[in-house]
This record gives C-alpha cells, structure tokens and sequence, in this order.
C-alpha cells in the first residue's frame, strides 16, 4: 500500500512534512505497513498538502490535510479510498488537472521525483536516447521547427540561440540554466527542479550535444533550499546512473553539470548578470554585444536558458517538433506552464498551450478571487510586467497578442489583486523593488529607480504638484530606451500601466493623464 | 545555521582552501562561511583576499553586493518574510506590520535582546500560499497576523 505526500516547498510550508511524519506514526500506532512516497506536488495548491493514497493500481486524494486529521483519514479508511470530508477523488480527473495539456509537467506530482528507474518508465530519457542518434545540427534543427522561445522571459527563439552557438567556434563552450527565478507569482523553475530533476538534467545534455558544450551549470536561488537539496541529489544519482559524466549512456559522449548557488540578488536573473555572478563576482549587468551565445561564460559560448525552456526539450525531441509546434498559436508554440498566485481562490501551476484567455485562465481555473471581492487588475510576467485591468482579459495567452495591449507574457507567472489594491502604491513599490535591485551599472535604472519612488511619494501625497506626471512619464521613457537591462527598462511597465489603466489611484482623471501617455 | 563564535581559525583556513581552488569559489566560500558563523567576520576578510588572490576592496565589492551576506552577527532567530507582489495581494501588508510592530524593529534590524532578525525577501516562490514568512530557514505559507503570533510564540517557548 502506497501513500504519498508531496515534498515541494510549497507543500511543505504549508505542514506536508507534519502529515507525513504523522501518518507514518498513526500507520505504525495501528501495526499498518505501508510505504510513504515523497512526491512532488501536482501544483493544485489550494489543496496543499494533497495526500494520495493507491490501493488496486488506483489514486485517490485528500487534500487539503492537516496533521491533526491525520487520525480521521485513518479512522475513515482512507488506505482503501473511503470517503471523507477532505476526499478529492482521482486527482487526475479534478478538472483543474484534466483539462491541462502537461507535457513539461506531465510526471510532476506522480512519483518520487529522485526515483530514476521511474523516471525512465514514464517517458524520462527518450529525447535524450533519441539526440544521441542525431548531428548537431539536426538537434538545433529540430528544436528551431518546434517554434520553441525562452520561456524565463524575452521570448527569444530557442533554435536561433543554440545556432548562434553551434556555429561559434572555441575549445569550451557552456550550457548555463537560469533557475534564478526570483519573479514574483512564479514558481515553474522550482516545481520542475524538486519534482523531476531528471527532466532538467536530460534537457540540458540535449543542449549540450546540440551546440558542442560539454560543461553546464545551474544557476540556482538561494531562496530555493529544498530544490537545492533534491537537485544536488539528482546529481549525484544522473552521475552514478551514467547519465551525466564521461559517458552519456554509453555513446561516448560527455556532459559534466554543475550546482551553483546565487545570494538574494534579483537582478542576476538577467543573463550576463547571472554569468559574471557565475564567475564569482558582483552580478554586474554586461553591455551586449557580444551575447553570451558567443562571449559567454568566462568568454566562451554560452547558451543561457531558462529551467522552462530546457525542460520542454526532451519532449521535444522524444515526440518531435511537429506534435510540439502544433500545439500553441501564431508563433507562440507549444505549452506554457502558467503560474496562478495572488488572491484567486484555486492558485496553482496550469500547463496549457499558448492561445487560452486571461478571463479562462483567472476564472475557470483560478475560480476568481479568494477574498470574493472584485478582481480589479492582474500583474502578468512578473514584477517587472503591467498591470491590466478587467477590460483586457479576453485577451489570449500568446507573446504578440499580450505585446499588442502593452502585456508580456514573461515567465508565465500571474498574480491577482481585488479591488483593495492601489495601483499608485503598486507603482511606487516597482520603483523602490528597483532601486533596491540595480546593479548600478547604468544611470537610468540606478538613479531612475530612487528619483521614480520620490516621485510616487509625492503623486500619492495628494498634493497635484504641477507636472509631477509628465516628469513620472519623461522618467519612464528615459528608463525603458536607455537602461541596459530589462530591470531599469522594465520597472516602468507596471508603472505606466498602472497609471494607463487605474489613473484614479494616482489621483488623477483619464483625461488628464491620457495625452501625456502617448508617447510611451 | 549556527551563531558560532569566530575562533577555531583551522576552520575558516580549511573553508578557504577547499573554495579558493574552483575560479569561482568565492560566493561559494562566503555560503559556507555564513553557514558556519551566521556571518562573514569583517576581521578575517584580508585573509579572505589573500586566499582568493584578490584585492580586499574587491573581496567586499562581492560581499556587499548580495543580499544573502551579512557583516554583523543575527539575532537568535532570524524571521524573513515576504515583501513581493504576490503575497502583497493576499495581505502580507498585515503580516509585516504585525511582526515590526511585535518584535519593535524594523526590516535589518535585530531585537534588543538579540532574539529575532527581520529580514525581508523578494519571493520563496511560494506565491501560491502566501503570505510567506520564513523562520530559521523553515517557510511558512498562508499567514497572517495571528499565525505569525503563534509561531513568535513558539519561538519564545524553545528560546
């Protein structure tokens, strides 16, 4: 008899180490053997911690579970599926769960994230035994007609990056992952690092083999203890398995990986900032050209892809760019693991192909506020994305669609405010998250950022001071042209649409601030 | 983590010896160092350089750049909580009043008493759970003001 419980950060926050310990104790309090599985969390977070039960090759969960209900799951026979309060039936038939498309995340939640023999029944290392029978080039090939694009933000395309390395030549090249996901409202990078390392591992062997790189590294949070501790594992394992090392299952080839972990700076999620931090020193922006895809890790060519982005590779290559592109729109290809969080009554991961609406996205999943309040605007893209408003959610999940309501689609993360929020407080925070994030590298962002948030405080104060807007707005334009990153060029979005579309909470009317947004 | 005190200097000399060989071992030095000390000792910087073949300024341009290092030793426990968007919109407003109110500090400061840290921190990635707050690296989701109340309290009893 099989009992899981989710080991994921989350989960864990929320008492699942408590449930597991407790059942454990209950099950040998009552003379019960069973085996406790450590899973990862399906990413239904509302029902966190979601203990499943399999008895007959069936699941059935309960969620959420408190350590002192522990006893009453027992008491009701939840080992055999019986019914209780908390019963969720067959989590895969929740209909929050089945109506996904999973392909990242289709073994997530499933089984111990660390088991390889698992890993490899369920579908694990099938793009890598395939990229191991193909050239370079037709590995990059295959990865540019999936129509696949950096998911940790800018949306580049994924093929013409790896090309652009594949075609640099150098004795050492690298494959760097930014797990560096410090974006408010997300959580994909962590998901996927604590509940199928292996996904990861396989991801970034295919890159390696298809620009020539055979050292990566994984740039990972320090905020993230327990993904650490599960991928420092993995490692060992992916080693000893003959995945990773002198020997990628047995082609002669070679790929080393490496853990390497950030301090709590922001701004090293942009990528030359994560390379020099990488190097060991201050995570200073670097001017680009050259790109990192030529002038890269200590100079050399370096792919930088985010945890998202090499994860979708295996499926790639194990069902082939055609089934991949033919999910998605335009040329938003393939899915998108959409982050909910913030005030919604179902937050939780949601893998679906780009195309889906905001309004399906908030309503149907996300099942609209928690507070039951108003939902009166959405952040999309994390701190550095705009806020929008109600009138633009039948807008669809798709980069060209969102850019042409002045959205982006960043790394897929959501967070939803009532109508408790103040856009104009909103606005001074983005600012003063800048100034505490800069690098200080360049003017626009480092000072900018300091000016930007004694602005707002004098915008808030009430007091009407005469141009205080058009300066706020000059401001902006001056930050997004000549910032030399997407921190300082980015920081406006949430501002001037926070102005844009909530112009009330800066205490100002539509008309008044309308004219002066034309030019940004 | 632990508060220790900075004396057996073998230790340091054998933190520095494994970290200085790797060309970029020295955010890695200043994780272990903190682990071992609760943080990097000012005093043994110049030891630090030397061990890297940096100059000091350089040494503490890299220190002072990240915010998970610190210079001055924490309180007994360290109490992080989350400032980002995502917890805002589910009230952590109230939370991080509560706690600054109750503890009688402000976010970097420690309490007189040198019990608790207040520390704030731009995501765990528990945006789903929020509001966050982190106590001796152990997260907890979905607080709020009288939750936080009764974990402080807990802390007071294994104090």
């Amino acid at each position: 008899m099989r009992v899981y419980v989710p080991r994921d950060f989350s989960a864990c926050a929320l008492g699942a180490d408590e449930v597991a310990r407790a059942i454990e104790r209950e099950a040998r309090r009552r003379g019960i053997t069973l085996e406790l599985v450590r899973n990862g969390s399906r990413g239904l977070y509302w029902l966190e911690p979601l203990v499943e039960v399999e008895s007959n090759g069936e699941r059935v969960a309960y969620g959420p579970v408190s350590e002192e209900e522990v006893e009453s799951l027992f008491d009701r026979n939840f080992l055999e599926g019986k019914e209780h309060p908390s019963r969720q039936g067959n989590p895969e038939e929740i209909p929050y769960l089945r109506r996904q498309k999973r392909l990242v995340f289709r073994r997530i939640g499933k089984n111990d994230p660390l088991a390889l023999d698992e890993y490899r029944k369920q579908g694990g290392l099938a793009g890598l035994t395939r990229a191991l029978t193909l050239s370079s080039q037709q590995i990059v090939e295959e990865v540019t007609k999936s129509g696949l694009r950096g998911r940790g933000g800018a949306g580049f395309p994924t093929g013409i990056k790896w090309k652009t390395t594949l075609q640099a030549v150098d004795d050492q090249k690298y494959i760097v992952c930014n797990a560096d996901e410090g974006d408010s409202g997300t959580f994909s990078d962590r998901m996927v690092i604590e509940g199928d390392p292996f996904l990861l591992i396989e991801g970034m062997i295919i890159a390696g083999l298809a620009v020539g790189a055979t050292e990566g590294y994984v740039y990972l949070r320090s905020e993230y203890p327990l993904a650490r501790r599960i991928f420092e594992e993995a490692l060992e394992r992916a080693r000893a398995g003959g995945i990773l090392g002198k020997d990628i299952l047995g082609s002669g080839k070679s790929f080393f990986l490496n853990l390497y972990v950030g301090a709590g700076a922001y701004v090293c999620g942009e990528e030359t900032s994560l390379l020099e931090s990488l190097e060991g020193k201050r995570g200073m922006i670097r001017p680009r050209p050259p790109l990192p895809a030529v002038h890269g890790l200590w100079q050399k060519p370096t792919v930088v892809n985010n945890v998202i982005t090499l994860a979708s590779v295996p499926v790639i290559l194990a069902e082939g760019a055609e089934a991949y592109a033919q999910l998605g729109v335009g040329r938003s290809k393939g899915t998108l693991p959409v982050q909910l969080s913030g005030n919604l009554r179902r937050p939780g991961l949601v893998e679906v192909p780009f195309g889906i609406t905001l309004e399906d996205l908030l309503f149907e999943y996300g099942g609209g506020t928690a507070s039951g309040r108003p939902l009166k605007a959405i952040q999309i893209g994390g701190p550095l994305g705009p806020y929008l408003p109600a009138s633009l959610f039948h807008v669809t999940l798709d980069y060209e669609e969102l850019a042409k309501v002045r959205g982006i689609v960043g790394h897929g993360g959501i967070v939803a405010f009532d109508d408790t929020v103040n856009l104009g407080e909103m606005a001074r925070y983005a600012m003063e998250f800048c100034a505490e994030e800069s690098c200080g590298k360049c003017t626009p962002c480092r000072i900018g950022s300091t000016r930007g948030m004694e602005l707002m405080d004098k915008i808030l104060s009430g007091k009407k001071a005469p141009g205080s807007i058009q300066l706020l707005v000059d401001l902006c334009d001056v930050m997004i042209n000549a910032s030399l990153c997407g921190l300082g060029g980015m920081t406006p979005f949430p501002v001037l649409s926070g102005l844009r579309h909530f112009p009330e909470d800066f205490g100002y009317a539509k008309e008044e601030v309308e004219p002066l947004l034309q030019k940004v | 983590m632990e508060n220790g005190k900075v004396e057996s200097k073998g230790e340091l000399e054998d933190i520095l010896e494994s970290f200085s060989r790797l060309a970029n071992g020295l955010i890695p030095a200043f994780h272990a160092i903190q682990n071992r000390y609760g943080y990097i000792p000012k005093e043994r910087l110049p030891e630090i350089a030397r061990a890297f073949n940096l100059s000091q300024a350089d040494v503490y341009g890299v220190l002072t750049f990240y915010h998970d290092f610190r210079l001055e030793p924490v309180g007994r426990h360290v109490v992080s909580v989350c400032r980002a968007e995502a917890c805002q919109a589910n009230g952590s407003a109230a939370v991080i009043d509560h706690l600054r109110r109750k503890l009688g500090v402000d976010f970097g400061e420690t309490t007189a008493d040198e019990e608790v840290t207040l520390l704030p921190t731009y995501c765990f990635g528990n945006c789903a759970c929020g509001p966050s707050v982190a106590v001796d690296g152990k997260l907890y989701g979905r607080m709020s003001a009288e939750r936080v109340e009764r974990i402080l309290r807990g802390m007071g009893a294994s104090a």
